[in-house]
Order: structure tokens, then sequence, then C-alpha cells
């Protein structure tokens, strides 16, 4: 799929989902349009029950809407004539995720963070271990390749959950609140990161987040309200 | 990488601790296994080891070991006297618990055929077989007295002259060897006042008979060792072993000792099952019980086990998920841990029993048989333990990764 780049790298359409039913009803997304391209990096915005986490769950064949298409790449990811695919094995290929903390395996060095994604790709031995060295000195805590998630800082760890989400060099990555445990200056190094990420290995990145003083850099914001989705423009942030 | 082994190598003391809880555990089911065998092995060994063909006991009781038997000792000759049978030996065996040195001592008396018989047979840990036909007697270690102890028994004193390893009664007492003649002795031993109580006795009923009354010097008959009273029968044995002369057939000689109407008789096989059937059976089916019992729980604890370590990896298994790693390497992972934790914990149940249960007052035999069971019996406890394990690891949502 790499051969022709289609020019959208996510595609969703009229994405709705409802949690529970009858009393207990929650309508976490109402018929959510985006299109993100390759090397995009989107903000999602949006106040806390919006539905922003949903929505990544949805685009990242986590938890399927209820209804509404989502094609990555221009493949139909949910159950259109050309799904046909395992969500686990999509997952593994095509797609990174970076979440809010606890990113990282406990009882792994950060090397072997990374490896692991390697190595459940059916990625060699020697080989994964080359290109997680590569990828933790790309994200500039090659220092740290041996130490244990619980020795790192938190800006350390996120960017060794960085590392491991570009492993398999998927075509898009999904950040949930990834700066939330940070200050807003190592905040910002990590959001410069995703910018880096996009730009330079060609990836579509959405990341939500409510930290404000990083959204200029980003080239595309939405916000999410009740789960409708509109794109802002970044002069339009709340002060 | 192997993820089962990163993890219990971060947890490593946890890990260690919970095998170490999980190979005493075995070690009892392995414990309770060993007994049950110790209790087989020593209720036989001595019916083994006497290494005779025929028992022959007083009519209608299962003795000489499972019940008491009695039989007059010219049954020797009588048994020697039919055809094909090599040798006939008396056999007297009975149980006295006495006082030595202050302590509690609990004797299996077993008498040997002297001069017959000086116990040749036996496998001696030390010393010698009797070379006396009185006083010297061959001690199981178990009974506590070591060469060269000398043991009083009713009014005359045993010296230890040779001793023998795991020789006990079913009932698990030490087996001392002595001639016949001194176990008749120890048997009929009576402190001084009661056989003064009984020559009274027998005086006085002299004194009412009529022989007595035209020859009174019979009367001073009645004072003397009742073993030494004419016309009074020699003490009773409790059964008489017979060997078949080599080539002579067995079923004609059991043909013949079948057609006595006074005795009953049985062969060594034949007396294995008794002792196994009567007085064993039921301890051995209550162990076998308890042995099950213990492997129920042993499964049970295990499995509790792997489930808790499977629940504090929650977290880490959703993000397996989530980067899309198959329920494959989660399951093997589990399973691995599972058996990693069974075979050290086997290993741990083995060393630590070696050290541990020859301390135990009765024999724990570990057979190669055995061990090969249980290394299977934990295969399969492993690999049970860890469905649990399993069944919760398949079902968390990758999504719980972002929670
Ligand atoms: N598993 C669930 N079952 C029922 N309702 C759910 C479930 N997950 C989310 N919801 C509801 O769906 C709505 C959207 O939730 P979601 O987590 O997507 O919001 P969010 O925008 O990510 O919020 P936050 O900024 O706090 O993370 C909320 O009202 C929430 O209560
Ligand atoms: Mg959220």
């Amino acid at each position: 799929m790499n051969s022709a780049r289609p020019a959208w790298a996510i595609e969703t359409e009229g994405l709705t989902k409802v949690y529970g039913s009858g009393n207990t009803e929650v309508v976490a997304l109402r018929d959510v349009g985006m299109r993100v391209r390759p090397s995009e990096l989107v903000a999602l915005l949006g106040p806390s029950g919006s539905g922003k986490s949903t929505f990544l769950a949805a685009v990242g064949l986590i938890n399927a809407p209820t209804s509404g298409r989502v094609r990555i790449g221009g493949r139909d990811v949910l159950d259109g004539p050309k799904a046909l695919i395992d969500p686990r094995t999509f997952r593994r290929r095509h797609i990174g995720f970076v979440f809010q903390k606890s990113n990282l395996i406990p009882f792994l060095s950060a090397v072997e963070n990374v490896r692991i994604a390697l190595q459940i790709n059916g990625e060699s031995a020697r080989a994964g271990r080359r290109r997680a060295m590569e990828l933790l000195d790309y994200l500039d805590v090659a220092d740290r390749a041996d130490h244990d998630p619980t020795m790192l800082s938190g800006g350390q760890q996120q960017r060794v959950a960085v590392a491991r989400a570009l492993a398999n060099r998927p075509s898009v990555i999904l950040a949930d609140e990834p700066t939330a445990a940070l200050d807003s200056r190592r905040g910002r190094q990590v959001m410069d990161l995703f910018r880096k990420v996009a730009h330079e290995q060609g990836a579509a990145v959405i990341v939500v987040t409510h930290d404000h003083r990083s959204l200029d850099l980003f080239d595309t914001h939405y916000e999410m309200e009740d789960g409708r989705l509109r794109e802002i423009a970044p002069s339009t942030e709340p002060a | 990488m192997n993820l089962a082994i990163k993890d219990i190598r971060h947890s490593l003391g946890r890990f260690a601790l919970t095998s170490v809880g999980v190979g005493m555990l075995l070690m009892v089911v392995m414990g309770m296994g060993g007994i049950y065998r110790g209790i087989i092995e020593d209720a036989t060994l001595l019916i083994d080891r006497v290494g005779t063909d025929f028992w022959i006991v007083q009519r209608g009781t299962r003795g000489p070991f499972a019940e008491v038997s009695r039989v007059p000792s010219n049954l020797v000759h009588r048994a020697m006297s039919v055809p094909g049978i090599a040798s006939s030996r008396e056999f007297v065996y009975h149980t006295i618990q006495r006082e030595h040195n202050g302590r509690l001592l609990r004797i299996a008396v077993m008498g040997l055929s002297w001069p017959m018989d000086k116990g040749e047979w036996l496998t001696l840990t030390a010393g010698r077989s009797l070379e006396r036909n009185h006083f010297e007697m061959i001690a199981d270690e178990s009974l506590g007295l070591p060469l060269g102890t000398v043991i009083q028994l009713g009014r005359e004193s045993y010296a230890v002259v040779g001793t023998t390893r795991h020789l006990i009664s079913a009932n698990g007492d030490g087996v001392a060897f002595v001639t016949v003649r001194d176990a008749l002795d120890i048997q009929a031993d009576a402190p001084g006042e009661s056989i003064r109580l009984e020559r009274a006795a027998r005086e006085a009923r002299g004194r009412e008979f009529e022989l007595v009354l035209q020859q009174p010097g019979l009367l001073s008959n009645a004072e003397r060792p009742s073993m030494e009273l004419p016309a009074v029968a020699r003490p009773q044995l409790s059964a008489v072993m017979v060997s078949i002369a080599h080539g002579a057939d067995p079923d004609t000689v059991a043909e013949v000792l079948g057609g006595w109407q006074d005795v009953s008789f049985f062969s060594k096989q034949g007396q294995r099952e008794l002792l196994l059937k009567g007085s064993v059976e039921k301890v051995r089916r209550q162990i076998g019980l308890f042995r099950a019992l213990l492997t129920t729980i042993a499964a049970i604890i295990m499995a509790l086990i792997l489930y808790t370590m499977t629940l504090d990896k929650i977290h880490s298994l959703a993000i397996l998920k989530l980067i899309g790693a198959s329920n494959t390497l989660i399951l093997a992972m589990i399973l691995q841990q599972a058996l990693l934790l069974g075979g050290i914990g086997f290993g741990i149940a083995i060393a630590l029993g070696d050290r541990i249960f020859p301390l135990f007052p009765r024999r724990v035999i570990i057979t190669a048989n055995d061990l090969g069971g249980l290394a299977l019996i934990v295969l399969g406890i492993s690999i049970a333990s860890s469905l649990l394990g399993i069944w919760k690891a398949v079902r968390i949502p990758p999504g719980e990764a972002l929670a």
C-alpha cells in the first residue's frame, strides 16, 4: 500500500457510537467524519466526556462503532466488502498507539518494550534489536535503553512509547493525551516529537490533547463536543 | 525474548517464595505417597525376609501377624513328617510393652527356632547373629537399643548382639529376635507375686486331688516352675513355618496340610494378602484418600497463584494485545510460567523431601515410579491451573490499556 499512496491516510464517515441502551444509553459519537492526509498532524480538542477517546478507539480498531465507516490507507477496515481483516493483525502492522501514562510493560526494559512490538510482528531478534536502538536514538533516549520503565522520567517514558508506536512503520499514529502527565516544557518537547514523526516518517498522527499551549505545532485542529466533530482554526481556541 | 522469563526475573523474590510454597505443598503430596508405600513395605518385609513357603496356624485364624494364633508345639514334628517338607520351624511372635531406662518400649518379639535358625537370614547393620540359645537378642534399630545394650525383660537380662533395619511389625513396633525358648519366657514372664499366688492356688487345688491324697509327695511338684511340671503341655507356639523340599510339589503338600482338621495354613503370598487386606487396608485407604485430597488442594492453590499472577499483569497483557500480540503469545507466556512454577516446585519438593523424610518415625519410601507419577500429576496440575489465568487473559479487552 506504500507504492500507490492514497490521498487520505484516515477517512471516517458517519461514525456513531452508542453505549448501553434504554436508561443508560449514551451517544458518544454522532455522525463523525474526518479526513487525515499522510504526514498530517491533527489536534483533537474537547471537554471531558465529549467522545475523543471513543473516536480514537473506533479508528484504532479497538472498539467498533455502532455505525459508520472507517477507511485506513483507502481500505475499509470495518464490515465493508473489502474488510476481511483481523483487527489485531491490522493494528500490529498499520497503527501505533501512545496514551496518557503507563504505556510501557513494567517487566521489560526500555529497549525491550520497543523490541516486543517488532517481535510480535515477526521481526528477527537481531534486526529487532538494531531497529529498537535506532528508534531510541532517534527519540533521544538511547542512553536509557536498559533501564526499567520505573527508572525513567515521565518524558522519557513517553519517548520510549513513541519509539514503540513507530516500530513497525505504521501509517497511522493515535495518541490519547500523551502529555497529560508531563509539565508544559516536557509536554511541548513530546508534541514536537509527534510533529517530527509525522513530517519525517509520513504517518498520519491524531493527538487528543487539552494542552492549548502547544497547538501551534499542529497542522489541523478539530474540536469534539457532545459527540459532534468540527474543525476549528487555532485562533478560535479559548484563552 | 521470552516474556514469561522476563516477567519472573522482574519479580524474582516473589516468584522464588511462591515456588518454595508450591514445593512444600508438593513435598507433602509426595510424602503421603511415600508413607503409603512405607506402610505396605513395612507390613510385608518380615514375611518376605523369613523366607518360608507355608504358615501353619490355629484353625480358623488369620495369624500369626494379623491376629493371635496358638498351635501346639508338637505340630513342628507332625509337619516334618509330611513328605515333601524339607524343614519345619517353630514360630513365636507377640508384642510386649515394657519400660526400659524410664522410657516406654513396645517390642514385637519374634522367636528363632534354635539351633536350626540363629537369624543368619537377617541382614544385620551391626553385630552378629545369635550364638547362644539364651539371653541374646537381635534388635531392630527403630527400638533404639544399640549393640551391647542389656535389657531386662521379666527376670532375665538380654544382651543386644546384632541390629537390623526396617524390620517392624504391622503396627510399627520394632522387632527383636531371640530364641523360641526365650520368646516364650518373655511372654510367660510374670512378676514374683503373681507366680507365688499361682503356686499357692495350684497347691490348694492339689490338696483336693485324689491322687495327691494317696501320694502326698506329688504336692511338692506344685512349687516347681510351671514349665517343668510333668503332664502339663509344653507352651504353645504362634505358628509353624515349613519349607518345601527342592523338587517337591507344593500342591501335594498343600493337599496334605489341607486335610488336617485342627489347623489352617497359608502360603507366603496368602500371608502377604492377609496383612494388606486386613490391618493395613484401612490405613492404606485413609492415606490414599488423603493424598487425593491434597493433590486437589495443590491444584486449586496453584490455579489461584497463577490467576493472581495473571491479574497482576492485566495492564501489561492489554498493552500487548493493543500492539497486536496474538492470544497464542499470551497463552504461551502463562503456560510457561505455570510449567516453570510446577517444575521448580517439584525440584524443591524432592530436595526438601530427601532431607526431611528420613527424620520421620516410620519409613517414607519414594520409588522412581511414584516420582514419575508425581511428575505427571504436577504437569497436569500446572496445565489445568493455568487455564483459569488463560481464560482471564483471553478476555482482557485491548482497550483496557487506554484506561
Ligand atoms: N465503555 C463505556 N460504556 C458506557 N459509556 C461509555 C464507555 N466509554 C465511554 N463512555 C461514555 O461515552 C462518552 C464519551 O467518552 P470518552 O471516553 O470518549 O470521552 P473523552 O472525550 O475521551 O473524555 P476525557 O477527556 O475525559 O478522556 C462519555 O459520556 C462516557 O461516559
Ligand atoms: Mg479520553
